[in-house]
């Protein structure tokens, strides 16, 4: 088999068998976007009116508006988990096995991506399953087209987790992930409301979050959920997924990178 | 060639030096030490060695191959066994050196074939199913070094892989490593313990980012033990 692929085989599974290890993370990754689906939207939707607005066609519940910002939620915690896992394995000094590889670093590291994706993936799934229980669906055949939303919203929130876990040097440092990257790019986003209702609240914060690139990666599966295709979206999402990306590798390169300093 | 030859390497944290002009050649099945107290630049040494860090100026050639200009061809002929123990102690001794073997393209028959002559060199065969969070400390090291064998490297690299081990299990790891040596791999082996090292070992000395000595250990030791020869040369002014 190509080196290549057996590497990805490998780091794929190591992926997987770590997060099977980690029930808990898998039980925090739906109870979170459950919470907020079952109890918050539940209270919240009788304060927040939404008209029509594409890709919906008819009225809907506030409950089916947030469905895909928590599947975004879903991906954006989890590419956080796989940034805190690598300043973990760096802290440790598993990282040094992946990075003395004689494959290219930039290969190691897509596979890392990829392996995170996937997760990703089957966490959006098991909790799109889960609230079709509770009788809040999708058009059927947009469970199938939301596929390749979620491949590239991965893509680049794991490109994300990539780029901070080159940045961040100590597992105490964080806490500060939480309070700077993803509480923001959450609550700046369509996630949890229209961007209209953001323009009604003032013109910076509606330009603030029309720039925040997990906007356009919620709206990618806001409209592939309902068999749309939404092109500005994927521009954004594919470009911020290329910058992340870029910026990861430089932030890996030896000449720069801390990883072999001591400790 | 298929040893290891280091050649005028410095390199810096900002302004603390961390290795000054350093140059030593290790040729193909010799033992070499690299002594050092701690902070004279061994890890450092290491993690250019490794490429974790590039060399600012100076170059590394590894079994012919220069680690800056063919880096993939230098690390593909490199096994390496860190201070830090890196195995995923979750998985099975032969599931992490699986994990190694496919991220240098090795996999299938090919692969069980090379673990499970490795894990038999080191003695570690009958233990290949159990976790290795169960294993101690010794049996940790001898599947890292098993693991580091997988590929059939040129050079070994150990970066002071007897610490924290018992004196039985400091012993026998050595005396595992240098019979390696008599299969033609080349070993570089820091410590800054001058027991495990045998008079007819090569010794190279670090001490304050330079070399101090290099050579074969009875040259440098003359007739006195190392231990005396070593705290001498190292010792601070008063």
């Amino acid at each position: 088999m190509n080196a290549y692929l057996t590497s990805l085989i490998a780091i794929v599974n190591r992926e997987a068998l770590r997060f099977i290890h980690q029930r808990e993370r898998f039980v925090a990754a739906l109870v979170r976007p459950l919470v907020w689906l079952l109890v918050f939207a539940a209270g919240f939707r009788a304060a927040l009116g939404l008209s029509i607005i594409p890709p919906y066609q008819t009225y809907i519940d506030y409950e089916t508006y947030i469905v895909p910002g928590l599947c975004g939620m879903i991906i954006l915690f989890n590419g956080m988990q796989s940034s805190l896992s690598l300043v973990y394995d760096r802290e440790m000094g598993s990282m040094k096995l992946l990075l003395t590889s004689p494959l290219p670093r930039w290969w190691l590291l897509f596979c890392k991506l990829i392996g995170s994706t996937a997760i990703s993936i089957l966490q959006v799934y098991a909790f799109l399953a889960i609230a079709a229980a509770f009788d809040i669906t999708m058009p059927l055949l947009g469970y199938i087209t939301v596929l390749p939303a979620l491949i590239i919203a991965g893509v680049m929130l794991g490109a994300l987790g990539l780029l901070l876990s080159s940045f961040i040097k100590q597992l105490e440092n964080f806490a500060g992930v939480m309070n700077f990257v993803i509480f923001p790019m959450f609550f700046l986003s369509s996630a949890l409301y229209p961007l209209w209702r953001m323009a009604e609240s003032g013109e910076l914060l509606h330009a603030i979050c029309a720039l925040n690139p997990f906007t356009h990666a919620v709206e990618l599966i806001r409209f592939a959920l309902y068999n749309s295709f939404n092109g500005a979206a994927l521009v954004w999402v594919v470009l911020a997924s290329i910058v992340f990306t870029v910026a990861a590798l430089w932030g890996y390169n030896p000449a720069r990178s801390g990883i072999g300093k001591r400790r | 060639m298929s040893g290891l030859r280091v050649s005028n390497l410095s390199f810096s944290y900002g302004s603390k030096r961390a290795l000054d002009d350093v140059s030593f050649e290790v040729t193909p099945g010799q033992f070499c030490a690299l002594l050092g107290p701690n902070g004279a630049g061994k890890s450092t040494l290491f993690s250019l060695l490794t490429q974790l860090l590039s060399p600012q100026t100076g170059s590394i050639t590894i079994a012919g191959h220069d680690l800056t200009h063919t880096p993939r061809a230098a690390l593909a002929k490199l096994g390496i066994v860190f201070q830090q123990t890196t195995l995923d102690l979750d998985l099975s001794v032969r599931q992490n050196l699986n994990y190694f073997a496919a991220l240098h393209g090795i996999a299938g028959r090919d692969a069980t074939n090379r673990i499970d002559a490795a894990l038999d060199k080191l003695g570690m065969l009958e233990r290949a199913h159990e976790k290795a969070r169960s294993l101690n400390g010794g049996h940790r090291r001898r599947t890292e070094i098993a693991r580091a064998l997988i590929h059939n490297p040129s050079v070994l690299l150990l970066d002071e892989p007897t610490v924290g081990l018992d004196a039985a299990a400091r012993s026998a790891i050595t005396d595992h490593v240098h019979r390696l040596c008599e299969d033609g791999t080349t070993v570089l082996w820091a410590t800054h313990l001058t027991d495990e090292v045998r008079a007819e070992d090569s010794l190279v000395i670090l001490h304050q980012a330079r070399v101090l000595a290099s050579g074969t250990t009875q040259s440098i030791c003359t007739d006195q033990p190392l231990k005396e020869t070593f705290l001498s040369l190292t010792a601070e002014p008063a």
